[in-house]
């Protein structure tokens, strides 16, 4: 899959969660601009996992801060 | 690499400590109230398991984890004190230096009859046998499966080693297996469960997780630090009651809960666990438990495994109290009580610091939990019992409950 249709599936995956409906570019944060709190986070985590049949430990989440680079990750982790 | 400051210059001073500023206001406008400090009480005089003198007031204690009661046990002390006699009052070095006494193997024997396993290895605390054990055996490339709502110091031995961490839902057992499921074939396998989960006192279902866990071909490690004592026909926890203990490969354990005083454990069938005491980091860079401790602990375990009746009578008080409270019109953590713990649920901190108060001059001790310590950020009155709680002391604190419920206003 490539980076431009796995972006469109996580926005869709976001939508639930993003209940302030702030506009998501490569550059927002989780924490800072989403306000995702660890209960969120873990939820979060979950269905993007479920959705590629991947697994992001704490350790890769860790490295994780902005829409982009979630993307990134997920592209790398389908292989 | 930047220069060197010259003498007559200074850079911007950072205070380390900013970083706890709005944790230190959140306390300051709870207490500009009023309010008593709920992580600051003092007990001046200990009366016995159930009864201490706090603020002057005699209070029952319905939050010390010190479920079978085992801290004022006759045999229990005189172990205590005839080993302060005969050993000293520590062994100032490290199990594999010169910190093995003869009491360390007998506790150490203790445990291996009380949960009929080959191996036991005895920690300074409970902390640190989570932190040791978890941090040894799994290291990279290793994957840890775990529950998100485990303690603090699980998540702390995961933190400390060098394993994959991939938690999943709480007691969720779909959301466990998918991610055992997605784990790269040939790495290796850590799933990480309790008997008791502690914030609201439930308990896992073990037998159904540990076999999906092992049809993954994952080596099991389960806490059952709330359940020693009380919980299985022979008080060895959770998994004895559900009849999956053989297929647990690690049982970690505390003495400062049902054994009454301070400690913490691993047991373990696995033939090369001995290997650990060389290269479990905090097994081995710590001084050893004191010999009174031990001498305590090898007592009250091996008074536990013929504690039958204590039990029984510790399951009625539970029954009673979760009844009780329920039927009183407050929420409660479980529907139906599977512990020694009942779990009150408070509206908000503000309501709960305040119901905490109140019960303290009704005098009654519980203990006040909030997050990041309590799942789903709630605010709970974590109630503890005692196998030597009377059966009228349980009534005395389902009234004590009652009023201060009435007149902190959570009842109506």
């Amino acid at each position: 899959m490539d980076r431009e249709e796995t972006s469109a599936r996580i926005a869709a995956l976001i939508e639930p969660f993003n209940k302030k409906d702030v506009a998501i570019t490569n550059e927002t944060r989780f924490t800072d601009d989403l306000e995702f709190d660890s209960l969120t986070v873990m939820d979060f985590v979950a269905a993007i996992e479920d959705e590629f049949d991947i697994i992001i430990s704490m350790n890769q989440q860790a490295e994780i801060e902005t829409y982009g680079q979630l993307v990134d990750a997920v592209v790398k982790l389908q292989g | 690499m930047t220069d060197m400051l010259s003498e007559n210059e200074t850079a911007a001073h950072v205070d380390l400590f900013s970083k706890f500023d709005p944790l230190i206001e959140m306390r300051r406008n709870l207490l500009s109230t009023g309010q008593e400090d709920p992580f600051g009480l003092v007990m001046e005089r200990v009366v016995s398991p159930t009864v201490a003198v706090c603020n002057g007031r005699e209070t029952i204690l319905l939050g010390t984890y010190n479920y079978m009661g085992m801290t004022f046990d006759p045999d229990v002390i005189a172990a205590g004190k005839q080993a302060l006699d005969d050993f000293g009052s520590g062994t100032t070095g490290s199990r594999v230096l010169n910190g093995t006494y003869a009491g360390h193997k007998a506790v150490e024997q203790a445990l291996c009859d009380f949960y009929g396993m080959d191996h036991a290895m005895v920690f300074s605390t409970g902390y640190q046998a989570n932190l040791g054990i978890i941090s040894t055996i799994a290291g990279k490339g290793d994957y840890i499966v775990l529950d998100i709502d485990s303690h603090a110091s699980i998540w702390d031995g995961c933190k400390m080693g060098d394993a994959e961490v991939v938690p999943f839902k709480h007691n969720d057992i779909e959301a466990m297996e998918k991610r055992l499921r997605r784990i790269p074939e040939g790495a290796g396998k850590l799933v990480i469960l309790e008997g008791v989960y502690s914030m609201l006192g439930d308990i896992a279902p073990l037998k159904e997780m540990i076999a999906v866990a092992k049809k993954y071909g994952a080596m099991v490690l389960v806490d059952e630090a709330h359940s020693m004592g009380f919980i299985g026909p022979n008080g060895r926890g959770v998994a004895e009651d559900q009849d999956c203990l053989d297929d647990v490969d690690f049982v970690i354990g505390t003495f400062s809960k049902s054994v009454g005083t301070v400690g913490g454990f691993c047991v373990s069938n696995h033939p090369k666990f001995e290997i650990m005491r060389l290269v479990c980091r905090p097994y081995v860079f710590t001084a050893s438990l004191p010999p009174s401790v031990v001498a305590t602990a090898t007592t009250s375990i091996r008074k536990l495994m013929h504690a039958g009746d204590k039990r029984a009578h510790l399951w009625e008080n539970s029954k009673t109290l979760h009844k009780g409270l329920k039927d009183a019109g407050f929420q409660i953590g479980t529907d139906e009580p599977q512990s020694a713990i009942i779990a009150v649920i408070m509206p908000d901190l503000e309501k709960g610091a305040a119901m905490w108060e109140a019960l303290l001059h009704e005098g009654l001790y519980v203990n006040l939990a909030r997050p990041p310590a309590t799942p789903a950020n709630m605010t709970l009155l974590r109630c503890s019992l005692c196998a030597e709680h009377s059966a009228e002391q349980v009534q005395q604190i389902i009234g004590m409950f009652t009023r201060a419920g009435k007149a902190v206003g959570i009842l109506g």
